[in-house]
């Protein structure tokens, strides 16, 4: 596809980064605002979408490698299965982090309250296996299909 | 740690980790995925005959997700649970050995089948997320969880029926066609799930099983739900995507989708026996099952016979025997309340009908794993330019006249064995639908002799000079089906006293579901 | 009546949905339907939770006093369209693959399995 023009150009360069800090934000404050590990990476991965649309498939292939995508996503995936294991004690997907002083670990207050980052337990990281897996498989999947592209322009002589 | 109470999740559990962790194995050594993922599931079969064991000796299994012990199902000071609760009874574990066994085997075969192919390490990623979504539709006690383990099969599915599509365009074709079906029936299971958390608050089959009212909203669940679990089933008039899909897809995959069809069958058994418990009209629900068993039974084997694709032909006998079991058991859904049939016939019926659901996915495992053992050597399915293949291929031409043995009802082969006990019960209901399915017997093999006069006799043709006999973990595989075959139609006994009736009357015993979690009432 | 304007919409979402299934030639309309009665399914369980002037679910700096919608439709409604997503993603790509075979997304042209 052909980039876009010199203006979409620029101010994609000034919010790429500021879109992705956003999506990650909303990936680790998961557990006390509305948000966490599926809807966070759906944002992330619009940062990739919006630069394949603005600087065309050709010149995003060199910046975003596949591969590296797909090796992220087994990452996480491995590392949400493997937190779900850690329980495996007590039950599976018990949260032995709660309330225990460790990671994320400070009592979490009961009714209305300021959020205390350090709660939780496993769920924060969770959000963040899910997050990263999510992240990458979006941003393959719209990779891909963009270059899919390629094939259909030589069928259709474009 | 007490590594028995952990069973029931480990089945679950280790297919999903081993899931997830091949595609960064595929990158390292590229035959790893196969033997990584047939040890898995080799693994989970054992597990599941453990389950089964302990299910049979000492009651329903419990095991409940995030609490403090595996049977805390009521956590202190509430009535009802709140989490995510697996609960395997009798009827559970059943589907859950069939499932086991079948994808050890598609795995199995898919080590030399599926060997030339590109993609390896996904192949098996999906096939084992597909393992785990029946698994999780079967051993289930949670209604929104049976739906999200219901679209992982669906999608896992779909991703392997279009697996050669990038070589060859039908795959693709079959694959929108069941992709568009599954997704209509799992949008508006959800629409009934709605409809039972809109009313009584609670998601688990149990506690519901024990509010529901049987009001006006949840006639209309009841009837929203029942037509389509028998469309992924493959009962008619919902079948159309039945032949697409199972003849595109891979043959140890077809194995796989049959079972996954299956596990949708005793969903819609478990809805209407367990979660409607006393309230339904059984005769009219009971009928409109039967009518659409003896629908798919004679569709399916008309269609069959005329059919030039040796797995088109297959998968139309696939939709024919869903009809047998959708016969049994509606029978003994008709005649739940009344206590004079029940234990004259009613109860064989339903028998006859659930042992039919593990012949099914033996035999016809096994054709569909001849067939492509057939097409990994020839190159073809199509009937008519292939001739004479008993010369070369004398193991496949045994297993195959094993398996459609089995699959006509001729006596040492367990399709004998089912069919007798629906043959005998259903009757004494009514004798008309006894001779359709009679009938229907008569046509399976008369189509049967059809494919093995074209396919295996006949002189050597001079296009398939080379053909030779296939690798040797394919002929495994089907060695294995084949024992277990003979085996179950030597000794129909042992497998109707032990596994079958335990099932049937866990079926039929409808307070029982509810009591093993909700503690006594 | 004006408490039932969701529910409505669900009805017309869903049978908008079907119409396009039944009606539409183009794959990527059949697609599109798809998802318009995903999205009415949706409706139906974010609109079952709610309680009248109620706020989110939320603890972190809620006002005080107030009464909550219910969580539960929500986790169910977000699995859901995480899984609309997976679905939506995986009927694209068949339908690219049967554009690169067939050469045409009109469903009576692509009819190679028949019978």
């Amino acid at each position: 596809m052909n980039p876009m023009s010199k203006i979409v150009r620029t101010i994609t360069k000034f919010t790429y980064g500021i879109i992705i800090i956003f999506g990650l934000y909303i990936i680790v404050h998961g557990h006390l605002t509305p948000g966490g590990g599926f809807q966070g990476g759906a944002v992330t991965a619009s940062a990739f979408a919006l630069l394949l649309i603005s600087y065309g498939n050709l010149t995003t292939d060199k910046f975003l490698k596949k591969d590296l995508f797909s090796f992220l996503e087994s990452c996480g995936l491995t590392l949400f299965i493997t937190l779900a294991f850690l329980g495996l004690g007590l039950t599976f997907f018990y949260n032995f982090l709660a309330n225990s002083g460790g990671w994320f670990g400070n009592i979490s207050a009961v009714g209305i309250n300021p959020g205390d980052l350090n709660t939780g337990g496993v769920v924060p990281l969770m959000n963040i296996a899910v997050g990263l897996e999510v992240l990458s498989g979006l941003g393959l999947i719209v990779l891909v299909m963009a270059a899919a592209m390629e094939f259909t322009k030589k069928k259709e002589n474009l | 740690m007490n590594l028995s109470n952990h069973l029931p999740i480990l089945i679950i559990a280790l297919p999903l980790l081993t899931a997830f962790i091949i595609p960064l194995i595929g990158k390292i050594n590229k035959k790893a995925p196969g033997i990584f993922a047939t040890l898995t599931l080799g693994i989970s079969l054992i597990f599941t005959i453990l389950v089964a064991v302990k299910v049979m000796t000492a009651g329903a299994q419990v095991y409940v997700f995030g609490a403090k012990s595996t049977a805390l199902t009521l956590p202190s000071g509430l009535q009802f649970p709140i989490r995510i609760i697996f609960e395997i009874d009798a009827m559970s574990i059943f589907m859950g050995l069939i499932t086991a066994i079948v994808s050890f085997l598609g795995a199995l075969y898919s080590l030399a089948f599926i060997e030339k192919e590109g993609g390896l390490d996904k192949y098996y990623s999906l096939l084992l997320l597909l393992t785990v979504g029946m698994f999780g539709m079967e051993l289930t006690g949670d209604i929104f969880n049976f739906f999200v383990f219901l679209e992982i099969a669906s999608i896992a599915s779909v991703a392997l029926i279009s697996f050669r599509g990038p070589q060859a365009g039908e795959p693709a074709e079959a694959g929108f066609k069941y992709m568009v079906v599954s997704s209509i029936s799992a949008l508006i299971v959800l629409f009934a799930i709605g409809i039972f958390y809109g009313q009584y608050d609670v998601l688990n089959f149990a506690a519901l099983a024990k509010l529901i009212r049987y009001s006006q909203l949840d006639k209309i669940a009841l009837a929203l739900m029942v037509p389509v679990l028998a469309m992924k089933a493959g009962a008619v008039p919902m079948h159309m995507w039945t032949p697409d899909a199972y003849s595109e897809a891979p043959a140890p995959i077809t194995m796989i989708l049959v079972a996954a069809s299956q596990a949708s069958l005793y969903a819609l058994f478990r809805v209407t026996f367990s979660l409607y418990n006393i309230q339904l009209d059984t005769l009219t629900v009971g009928w409109i099952i039967i009518v659409f068993g003896l629908l798919s039974m004679f569709i399916g084997v008309t269609m069959a016979i005329i059919q030039k694709d040796i797995k088109r032909l297959m998968a139309y006998h696939a939709i024919s025997q869903t009809g047998y079991m959708l016969l049994g058991v509606g029978v003994g859904l008709a005649v739940l309340n009344d206590p004079v049939a029940l234990p004259k016939y009613g109860l064989t019926a339903m028998e006859g009908g659930i042992f039919h659901i593990m012949n099914h996915a033996l035999y016809k495992g096994l054709l569909f794993l001849t067939a492509g053992a057939l097409f990994y050597r020839t190159g073809t399915r199509d009937l008519n330019s292939m001739g004479g293949l008993a010369h070369s291929m004398k193991y496949t031409t045994i297993f195959f006249i094993i398996g459609a043995a089995a699959i006509a009802g001729l006596p040492p082969f367990n399709g004998f064995a089912s069919k007798l006990l629906i043959y005998e019960s259903v009757y004494r209901f009514n004798p008309l639908l006894s001779i359709i399915a009679m009938v229907v017997s008569i046509l399976t093999l008369a189509s049967f002799v059809k494919v093995f006069h074209s396919a295996f006799l006949g002189p050597k043709l001079p296009c398939f000079k080379e053909v030779q006999e296939v690798p040797r973990s394919m002929i495994f595989a089907m060695a294995v089906l084949s024992c277990i075959i003979i085996f179950f139609g030597l000794f129909p006994d042992v497998i109707v006293k032990n596994l079958v009736h335990p099932a049937a009357m866990s079926l039929i015993e409808q307070s029982k579901y509810s009591a093993i979690i909700l503690g006594g009432r | 009546m004006i408490s039932n304007f969701p529910f409505i919409a669900v009805i017309i979402f869903i049978s908008l949905g079907i119409y396009t299934l039944l009606f539409k030639k183009n794959l990527i309309k059949i697609a599109i339907g798809l998802c318009l009665i995903e999205n009415g399914a949706n409706l139906f369980l974010i609109a079952l939770g709610y309680k009248k002037e109620a706020v989110a679910p939320i603890y972190t700096l809620a006002p005080a006093g107030q009464a909550m919608v219910l969580p539960t439709p929500q986790a169910l409604t977000l699995t859901s369209i995480v899984i609309g997503l997976a679905t939506t993603a995986l009927v694209l790509s068949v339908a690219m693959m049967v554009y690169k075979h067939y050469g045409t997304l009109d469903t009576d042209e692509v009819r190679r399995l028949r019978g």
